[in-house]
């Protein structure tokens, strides 16, 4: 049922280059997503959610290095040159940031924001085109026309959102990576934001990156989620179905965490997010994980590509040695099938 | 803005005390010994000086809120026609001043956060901070040395003798500068354009350093901000954003401390002018100091004040003009 996806990752890897050492934010992610498809992208903060949203449209700081293959409609953006690359950015490629305060030029008027980003892609607009285009998105957002000519500061919160939103639609991008959109902005804004992101792919037939933190956004706006620990996807499915029934450890111990605010329960991962200059060996989430065995420690587990990782995919893929010895895709000895010990859960957990 | 009432009168009060406290007095200083001391006396009584100090800086204070300047002690000249004869040259010297530092220290500014860390940042850093810090007399010095005479450019007035002659005795605006354009004579012109630029490539490196150091750190800061980022994601080409987002918003604070730039503007201002014997404000001053004549450098202080104040004025309109926030605050 998949069609060619718009945007397809394999084996991503971003680096920022640190006095410590190479921070690994991203560490061998791979994902795709259909047309008007919605991925939604869960992590605690710090797991390299916005590293490699960042990365997907080529906007990293200087001291970053950025490999794997990434492509757009096909076109391999990470073999581009960076000339080529940059056309892409802006036209296919769009991006929504977390705080919409100070995303906008302050000096610059709204109308003068669209006409920079217009006339800079298509040289020989007009300018009645170019605000026939700006109304025609600030309409769906809900800006009334008479607002155009307002600088940034006579906006609110949620107004100067859609206004980003707006922003990053006129050029009409098949993708657009959301980075916590509406996190900066109160509960009743976030609502209307995120129909709104949902309904793009009716409006624009955009498809979208979605990061956040709350679940219960994934739930409300996604068709599949990618959960994310320490730099890598531990799993990677359709919401309902891992939501339901979730097969790594940390994605259920995410969900659980979420769901005991509401029963006043309250349930927290025990331990903190690694460091990722120095990420534990074998599987990141060893040292907090409950279900770890003797293995996890030691190597690294992959998902056994199941599919999940396609768009509109109804399977799931997951990293984790019990998940895939349960569904019988690995076979483990008894040696590594034996639980951790626990002096070095605490050992872990001191560090 | 209302800071500027207090800082006024601290300064005032501080020329005043300063020159009470300096040795000597304006009576014997200028007539030195000479004189008979009941003479010299009697015409400290005459001009007020026996009074009590309480009662001289009242009388000061008042003077100054009714802006009477008053009259010179040595020369028996009005403070007024100092600043009607002398300011002219001051006015020029400073705006051409101001002219070279933004010349010269706007794109070294930008060059320099730009090119963070390269070769070019560090030079540039180095010769602001050089310029900033280096006296005046100094700097004035080189320049005499190393580009007065392979130029063959002027180090001293504002004028040759014959300009100083032809326009110079018919004052119309008592700008030379002005009058010499107005007098239609070209060579007039020249002559008072080549004699200025000396002076104010020296006192405007003294400013420019100002302005390297802070465009480059609002360059470095634009460049990092929120903004700029999500203009690039809307693939906004890196020339542009440049110069569209980061550099018009680093001139904010630019025009924001143009006020303060004023008052260092006049201090260096008096120095330049006595290393290059023009004809302003700051050469009378000193002039006036060494007569320690009361009146004449509490009425030049208070000018110079009130022009950093006017400055300051002006800079609050002009930011409102280039912000909309400010403006509709
Ligand atoms: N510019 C940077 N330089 C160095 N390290 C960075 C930089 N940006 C992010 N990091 C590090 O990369 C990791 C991932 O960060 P980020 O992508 O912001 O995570 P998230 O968006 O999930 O909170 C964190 O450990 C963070 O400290
Ligand atoms: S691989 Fe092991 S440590 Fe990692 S999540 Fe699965 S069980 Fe836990
Ligand atoms: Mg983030």
């Amino acid at each position: 049922m998949s069609a060619e996806p718009i945007v397809r990752a394999r084996d991503i890897r971003i680096w920022y280059g640190t006095t410590r050492g190479p921070v690994k934010a991203v560490d061998g992610v791979s994902f795709s997503v259909g047309k008007a498809e919605i991925l939604g992208l869960v992590g605690e903060s710090g797991s390299g959610k916005s590293t490699l949203g960042r990365g997907l449209l080529g906007l990293l700081p200087d001291g970053a290095a950025m490999d794997g293959e990434l492509t757009f409609e096909g076109v391999d953006l990470l073999a581009a040159t960076p000339k080529q690359r940059f056309a892409y950015r802006g036209t296919h490629l769009g991006m929504i940031f977390q705080e919409p305060l100070t995303r906008l030029n302050p000096l610059m008027r709204i109308s003068e924001h669209f006409s920079e980003t217009l006339k800079t892609h298509e040289p020989s607009i007009s300018k009645a085109e170019i605000e026939r285009r700006s109304l025609e998105v600030l309409r769906v957002m809900g800006i009334p026309p008479s607002r155009f000519s307002s600088y940034p500061h006579e906006f609110s919160g949620g107004m100067r959102q859609r206004l980003m939103i707006a922003l990053a639609l006129v050029l009409r991008p098949a993708f657009v990576v959301a980075d916590e959109p509406t996190t900066a902005l109160d509960v009743l804004v976030e609502a209307q934001i995120i129909k709104i992101l949902h309904d793009l792919r009716n409006s624009f037939d955009t498809s979208l990156l979605l990061i956040t933190h709350n679940l219960g956004i994934i739930a409300e706006a996604c068709d599949r989620v990618a959960v994310m620990y320490a730099g890598q996807i531990v799993e990677i499915g359709a919401v309902d179905k891992v939501f339901a029934d979730p097969q790594h450890p940390y994605t259920r111990e995410l969900l659980r965490s979420t769901i005991s605010l509401s029963t006043t329960a309250l349930h927290s991962i025990p331990g903190a997010p690694p460091d990722l200059v120095d990420p534990p060996t074998g599987c990141a989430f060893h040292p907090r994980c409950p279900d770890a065995l003797a293995i996890c420690a030691v190597t690294r587990p992959i998902a056994y590509a199941r599919d999940g990782g396609a768009p509109r995919s109804g399977s799931t893929d997951v990293a984790c040695w019990v998940a895939s010895a349960k569904s019988g895709t690995v076979t483990l000895t008894p040696a590594e099938a034996a639980p951790l010990p626990r002096e070095e859960l605490a050992d872990a957990d001191e560090a | 803005m209302l800071l500027i009432i207090p800082m006024m009168w601290v300064l005032l009060t501080m020329v005043f005390i300063l020159l009470r406290v300096a040795p000597g007095d304006p009576v014997s200083a200028a007539v030195g010994g000479k004189l008979d001391p009941t003479v010299i006396a009697a015409r400290r009584a005459s001009l007020g000086l026996d009074r009590p100090l309480i009662v001289q800086y009242f009388e000061y204070l008042g003077q100054v809120i009714r802006l009477d300047f008053g009259k010179t002690l040595s020369d028996n000249r009005p403070v007024l026609d100092i600043i009607r004869d002398n300011g002219g040259a001051t006015l020029t010297l400073t705006i051409g001043a101001f002219l070279f530092a933004l010349v010269i220290g706007i794109p070294l500014g930008l060059i320099a956060g730009r090119r963070r860390d390269s070769i070019a940042d560090v030079l540039i850093r180095l010769f602001g901070v050089i310029t900033y810090a280096a006296p005046i007399f100094f700097v004035g010095l080189l320049i005499q040395m190393f580009v007065a005479r392979p130029l063959g450019l002027p180090t001293s007035g504002i004028a040759s003798p014959r300009t100083q002659f032809m326009v110079g005795s018919a004052p119309k605006t008592h700008i030379l500068l002005f009058d010499a354009a107005l007098s239609g004579d070209g060579n007039a012109f020249m002559d008072v354009l080549i004699h200025h630029l000396l002076p104010c490539l020296t006192l405007g490196l003294l400013v420019c350093g100002v302005f390297i150091r802070l465009v480059r750190v609002n360059i470095l800061q634009t460049l990092q901000s929120d903004y700029v980022e999500a203009a690039r994601a809307r693939g906004i080409p890196e020339n542009k954003v440049i110069r569209d987002h980061a550099f018009r918003n680093a001139l904010v604070p630019v025009v924001t401390v143009i006020g303060l730039q004023a008052a260092m503007l006049l201090g260096g201002a008096v120095l330049t002018e006595n290393t290059f014997n023009w004809p302003g404000l700051g050469t009378q001053l000193v002039h006036y100091i060494e007569a320690l004549d009361y009146p004449a450098v509490q009425g030049l202080v208070t000018f110079f004040a009130a022009i950093v104040v006017v400055v300051s004025l002006a800079v609050d309109v002009i930011n409102a003009l280039i912000d909309p926030r400010v403006r509709y605050r």
